[in-house]
């Protein structure tokens, strides 16, 4: 593989020929990266829906040095040799961004007081850094009524931004995709064909892959609010997936298993329903030790040892 | 050793005079100020038939307010309990069943709500952190008890009672920029 060299915001990093923009930032790391509600690394072929992840990019390569007439989605431009890219130093991105954070909420409810995700949403995150503090329409927003898919997921469909992450978990993690994107427009939503319920060894996954509250665990529902709750890396012998997990506890009692996140919210690994929701027992679990949080979450509120 | 003021006088046993033996001239001096006292203005008034006028935003007993159609509005999102400096708030959310809709006005509601008003330093940070305006704090006094667990208050308490004539008015806190904002439209979705 050939080496590329990219400047983003003015930083020079070689990566391999055939990276896109947004995994060449994260290999910089810092607040250079782009932020992504649709991307996910572990899922192929998501990404290039939401635009939250826009660049500009000022220099196409050092073959060809004119600039691209518009704004890139990072998440699906490839580097080209001698790409210089600019991302938070461009007050054109910026403002694209806080245009499309209000775009994202135009219908979005705004029930976080409700809503289980609240504290690890990753659009509460992203309005609360690009987001303006009213909004400027006056239209009611578009509602679904709710539908049943199954006893294990909860789906709130007015909450999604349809970034077609949990389709594709259901594309390339189970056997047979029983739900998708029904509708056009306006009128698309999540939905299973004639109300079949979501039952598969991995579907819990499509839990942690949303960037929203559109899909929660129904075993957690309403238990407690995430912030309240302590994160424990713990692992289990298990035959369908790694086994390993966080618990989030509230004194000794297990409320929620989830997968591990890294510091883009995205699962280290995919875990099987069976621990996700069977397996609630403090003997079920070895525990390996408290799960470090970012200090900006809210989850981390109260831990002094912190600060 | 160093004196901590220059005011300390230096005792002495020397012999008292004559005037100072009679004590009369003390006394009198002492009645005095005493007799002075008396056409002097109260400072004290007789609480409870008397009471003093409070602050229109006096942080006093905190009060769970319901919606004009007698629905709770707080739907335990947790925020007065995590922005509590002192941790006397607790909750626990239920899920609103069908058919109780007109006691709840979300599909969250908390099952129970309590402060331990030992606890509270009625700082009003609760009240600040409410996004549904559910909690106030009022200008009533949280009253004497003689026992610790009577001062954890539920929400049998805190809650306003349903009848129109025995809410708790909290319109004097409400400043003018807090009606504008419930006025617009625009933020209709948090009404």
């Amino acid at each position: 593989m050939s080496l590329v060299k990219v400047t983003i915001d003015q930083i020079e990093v070689e990566v391999e020929a055939g990276t896109t923009i947004l995994n060449a930032a994260r290999i910089i790391g810092g607040n250079i990266v782009p932020p992504a509600m649709c991307y996910y690394s572990k899922l192929e072929g998501s990404g290039g829906k939401c635009r939250t992840c826009l660049v500009k990019v000022a220099q196409g390569s050092a073959k060809d040095p004119r600039p691209m007439p518009k704004l890139m989605p990072s998440c699906r431009t490839l580097v080209q040799d001698g790409m210089v890219v600019q991302n938070i130093t461009s007050p054109e991105v910026m403002e694209a961004r806080k245009a499309i954070t209000e775009f994202l909420l135009i219908n979005h409810p705004l029930d976080c007081p409700v809503c289980d995700q609240a504290g690890e949403c990753h659009l509460q995150d992203l309005s609360y850094d690009h987001g303006l503090a009213d909004t400027q329409t006056v239209e009611d927003r578009r509602t679904f009524a709710p539908i049943d898919i199954g006893d294990k997921i909860k789906l709130h469909m007015n909450r999604c931004i349809l970034c077609y992450r949990c389709v594709m978990v259901a594309d390339q993690l189970t056997d047979h995709r029983v739900h998708g994107v029904l509708g056009r427009g306006d009128h698309c939503e999540i939905s299973t064909h004639i109300l079949k319920a979501v039952d598969n060894d991995f579907s819990g996954n499509m839990i942690d892959v949303c960037p929203v509250g559109a899909l929660t665990d129904k075993t957690f529902r309403f238990k407690s609010r995430v912030w309240f709750t302590k994160p424990f890396d713990a692992h289990r012998e298990c035959t369908k997936c790694i086994g390993k997990v966080v618990l989030w506890k509230k004194g000794d009692e297990i409320l929620r298993v989830t997968g591990r996140k890294d510091k883009y919210g995205e699962l280290e690994e995919f875990i099987c329903n069976d621990c996700r929701f069977e397996h609630k027992e403090p003997n079920d679990w070895q525990i390996e030790g408290p799960r470090k949080i970012e200090r900006h979450s809210v989850i981390g509120q109260n831990h002094y040892e912190k600060l | 050793m160093q004196a901590l003021t220059n005011r300390s006088k230096v005792v002495s046993d020397k012999k008292m005079t004559f005037m100072e033996r009679i004590y009369i001239p003390a006394i009198l001096k002492g009645m005095s100020i005493t007799i002075r006292h008396f056409f002097r203005k109260k400072v004290s008034i007789n609480y409870p038939e008397q009471t003093r006028e409070f602050s229109k935003v006096y942080r006093g007993q905190h009060v769970l307010k319901r919606d004009d159609e007698g629905r709770e509005r707080c739907t335990a999102c947790g925020l007065c309990a995590v922005a509590c400096p002192a941790e006397a708030i607790t909750m626990i959310a239920g899920e609103r069943k069908p058919g109780e809709e007109n006691l709840y006005r979300e599909e969250k509601y908390a099952e129970v709500y309590t402060i331990n008003m030992l606890r509270c330093i009625f700082c009003g940070d609760c009240e600040d952190a409410c996004p549904k305006e559910a909690i106030f704090l009022t200008d009533r006094i949280v009253v004497s008890q003689y026992e610790r667990s009577s001062f954890i208050y539920g929400k049998d308490i805190l809650v306003e009672p349903l009848d129109q004539s025995l809410r708790i008015d909290i319109s004097a806190r409400q400043t003018e920029k807090v009606l504008n904002f419930k006025q617009d439209k625009r933020f209709a979705h948090n009404k």
